[in-house]
């Protein structure tokens, strides 16, 4: 895959999720294109969780399409026939398409790949920054071990096994400068440290799209620099697209080659960051108004 | 003048608070006391059971209690506050390397010679006791121990019914080896994947429950296998149990005073002292294999993702690990190790009933974990010794009747005692004997981890 063909790597069609009476999401449609940020905005209860759960398997919503496409382009022309199937994806040698709302958490993260991090940190406290990394590569671990069996025998292939995935953990610790605490366990380090170990943590299921919920928050302005240089490699050197819900609008309109505006569970605007910025309805969504009265109540505040 | 009024007063409150204090404690332990001290029932000459009370004696007891909490509270507790009694933090990391360098091979050589050992200091008639006993009994709570260890301590579910996996292996083993002649060898790991099979079974049900709700399952699956074996009359013969269960052989000869018996054929003294030693190095080869098992699966991506499971489950399935194969697989191998362990114990005991799977051992094998510390091997089978250990011990103490009387029953006391030693040991090591967790790789310095940042896991 190359990293910015433009072509599209996440197809979101008519999403809608229903709590009971609550529309959480109502009919929200974007696009997230192959090696791209894009960002997911808007105020506290817009329903941007809801829709990253939705994406990663932890919500079935309740109507809409996800499509995840990995590999060639052109096994987007399978999606209608797949639809059709009732199957989850289709796998070909030179690509694979999957309907993401079928699958089941677990399944989005193994089979498409799709990685996530959580709003409120989600590490495994108790075990080191080493072992984190090293439950990340699970899914190819196991089959290397022969399902525990070969692994329980000590024969050479799960140790040769173990030894790559020991050097994809250092490379990662690396590129995150957390090598040197790698044996220390996660709940010990820093707030913005274990920021940065949950992204490691994510990348090492080798992700073809990461989704970062809220990655900066919390994080000191220097930490979010870095963090956005940090993403920004990622993106150019890995190839990998990602999907952010961010609420610092410096990481936003820094990093993000695309965002998309929600306001309750609506999607708003969708477009570049500059003309989001400046769309009358989104300042109106921030501010709390109608977007008729935006003119008035800037005046009003002094913008 | 004022000030001294004012410190008499603070004085005053002091005092009646400690009063106070130690009446409320007088008065729970005269509540405590009454039925377990208090009454007694005497079976008379006739055969009629008649109530009798032991007022001095209970009296005695609450007072004695409360005279120690009203010192306590008065003089100890402002000193303990000021933390001159506080045990050093961080002495626990370096005892548990201590533990870990030279404790192992000392205890895994001691175990080997134990037998050998036995029959030196006693003798040949003394030495079946000290090795059925104490070495065979405490064994099987090791392997149990270790057993439950994958599920409770490694994946972090809550297991109350661990006992029914142990009946599983042994009514397996009892029931196939009376009815189809098959060998302690071959049914030994029939009895395991059995054991296993209602592991998962188990597992299916459960696998949306979490804590408390996890628990009250697993003890209601162990009650209901009791009754099972109870009620199925016709297969497992209720409440008489099953007799007269096949002995392991040594590969084909048996332990007896036949002339083709393990003594004639090597030349030797008929003595139940070979079978038992036989037994004991069985159980510890189990034990063994048990042990190396858990060492093992802690390193490999299962036993990580079990430890995963313990810490969070919704970060182990956003990295893709399915979580249902990754419970049901804890389940299943530690009921398989309660499999092996009760196919063992029919092969011992000869005789086995629904009598021998109550709650109670579920709860000994538990506590035995706990108090351990969950996930540490060492400690499992510290404590293990510890609490069975002591039972045994309790049964050997004839001299405290030189000091109580002859009326004095020291087993009777047991569970009192481990009463109490639970209590100081939830009070002062809540996480139980060995608090850290040793990480399973690193790069350059394994570091053990406190406990204080583990999670005990919820579900």
């Amino acid at each position: 895959m190359t990293a910015r063909d433009g072509s599209t790597v996440l197809r979101v069609e008519h999403l809608t999720m229903r709590f009971g009476g609550l529309v959480a999401v109502d009919d929200l449609s974007f696009e997230v294109r192959r090696g791209t940020i894009t960002a997911l905005i808007g105020p506290n209860g817009a329903g941007k969780t809801t829709v990253f759960n939705c994406i990663t398997g932890f919500y079935r919503p309740t109507e809409g399409r996800l499509a995840l496409q990995r590999g060639d382009a052109a096994v987007w022309q399978a999606l209608e026939a797949l639809t059709d199937s009732g199957q989850r994806g289709v796998v070909r040698p030179d690509g694979a398409l999957f309907l993401l709302e079928r699958m089941p958490d677990y399944l989005v993260a193994q089979q498409a790949r799709v990685a996530r991090t959580f709003q409120n940190i989600r590490l495994f406290a108790g075990m080191t920054v080493l072992e984190n990394l090293l439950v990340a590569q699970h899914n190819p671990l196991m089959l290397a071990s022969g399902y525990t069996v070969l692994g329980l025998l000590g024969l050479p292939p799960y140790a040769a096994a173990e030894r790559a995935a020991l050097d994809k953990a250092r490379h990662w610790l690396e590129r995150f400068r957390l090598l040197d605490r790698a044996d220390d366990p996660a709940g010990e380090l820093p707030y913005g440290a274990q920021r940065r170990l949950e992204i490691a943590r994510a990348m090492c299921t080798d992700p073809v799209l990461l989704c970062l919920d809220e990655p900066a928050a919390g994080l000191n302005p220097r930490e979010s620099a870095e963090l956005n240089e940090l993403l920004l490699i990622i993106r150019d050197e890995c190839a990998i697209s990602m999907l952010l819900i961010e609420h610092d609008m410096s990481v936003v309109m820094n990093i993000s080659d695309h965002v998309v505006v929600l306001d309750y569970g609506v999607k708003i605007a969708d477009g570049a960051p500059e003309a989001v910025r400046n769309d009358p309805k989104v300042i109106g969504a921030y501010l709390g108004v109608g977007d008729e009265e935006v003119a008035r109540v800037e005046a009003e505040v002094g913008l | 003048m004022a000030r001294m009024r004012l410190a008499g007063a603070n004085i005053r409150t002091e005092l009646s608070e400690a009063l106070r204090d130690a009446g409320l404690t007088a008065l729970i332990a005269f509540g405590v006391f009454l039925p377990l001290v208090g009454f007694q029932t005497i079976t008379d000459i006739r055969d009629v059971l008649i109530l009798t009370s032991r007022w001095p004696l209970l009296f005695a007891l609450v007072g004695s209690i409360a005279a120690a909490r009203f010192i306590y509270v008065l003089a100890l507790a402002p000193r303990l506050e000021r933390g001159a009694l506080r045990l050093p933090q961080r002495a626990s990391a370096t005892a548990a390397n201590i533990l870990r360098n030279w404790f192992i091979p000392f205890a895994v050589a001691f175990v080997v010679v134990y037998p050998l050992l036995v029959v030196i200091a006693v003798g040949f008639g003394g030495a079946v006791r000290w090795i059925d006993n104490f070495g065979i009994q405490i064994l099987i709570y090791v392997m149990l121990g270790w057993g439950l260890n994958i599920v409770v301590g490694l994946a972090g579910l809550l297991d109350l019914g661990y006992v029914a996996f142990y009946a599983v292996g042994a009514y397996s083993y009892a029931l196939l080896a009376k009815t189809f002649g098959l060998s302690f060898w071959i049914l030994l790991p029939l009895a395991g994947t059995l054991a296993s099979f209602w592991g998962i079974l188990l597992g299916f049900p459960v696998l949306r429950l979490r804590g408390d709700y996890l628990a009250i399952v697993t003890l209601a699956f162990g009650e209901i296998i009791r009754l099972i074996l109870i009620n199925w009359v016709p297969v497992t013969n209720g409440y008489a149990g099953i007799g007269s269960i096949p002995r392991p052989t040594f590969f084909g000869i048996p332990f007896n005073a036949d002339d083709n018996g393990f003594a004639a054929v090597f030349g030797l003294e008929f003595s139940p002292l070979y079978r038992v030693m036989f037994l004991y190095y069985v159980i510890l080869a189990l034990a063994l294999v048990t042990c190396f098992f858990n060492v093992r699966l802690r390193r490999l991506p299962i036993g990580r993702a079990w430890e995963a499971l313990r810490e969070d489950e919704i970060a182990c399935r956003s990295l893709g690990i399915n979580t249902t194969n990754t419970k049901l697989t804890a389940f299943a191998m530690g009921a398989m190790f309660a499999g092996f362990a009760g196919s063992f114990f029919a092969a011992r005991q000869g005789f086995i009933s629904p009598e021998s799977f109550t709650f109670l051992e579920s709860a000994t094998i538990l506590s035995i974990v706990v108090l351990g510390g969950m996930g540490s091997q060492i400690g499992v089978a510290i404590a293990a010794v510890v609490m069975i250990g002591g039972t045994e011990i309790m049964r050997q103490l004839g001299f405290l009747k030189q000091i109580f009387g002859p009326t004095f029953d020291p087993t009777q006391y047991r569970m009192l005692i481990f009463g109490l030693a639970m209590v100081a040991i939830m009070r002062w090591r809540p996480r139980g004997l060995i608090a850290t967790r040793a990480p399973s790789v690193f790069f350059k310095k394994r570091r053990d981890i406190s406990v204080d940042l583990v999670a005990e896991g919820r579900g």
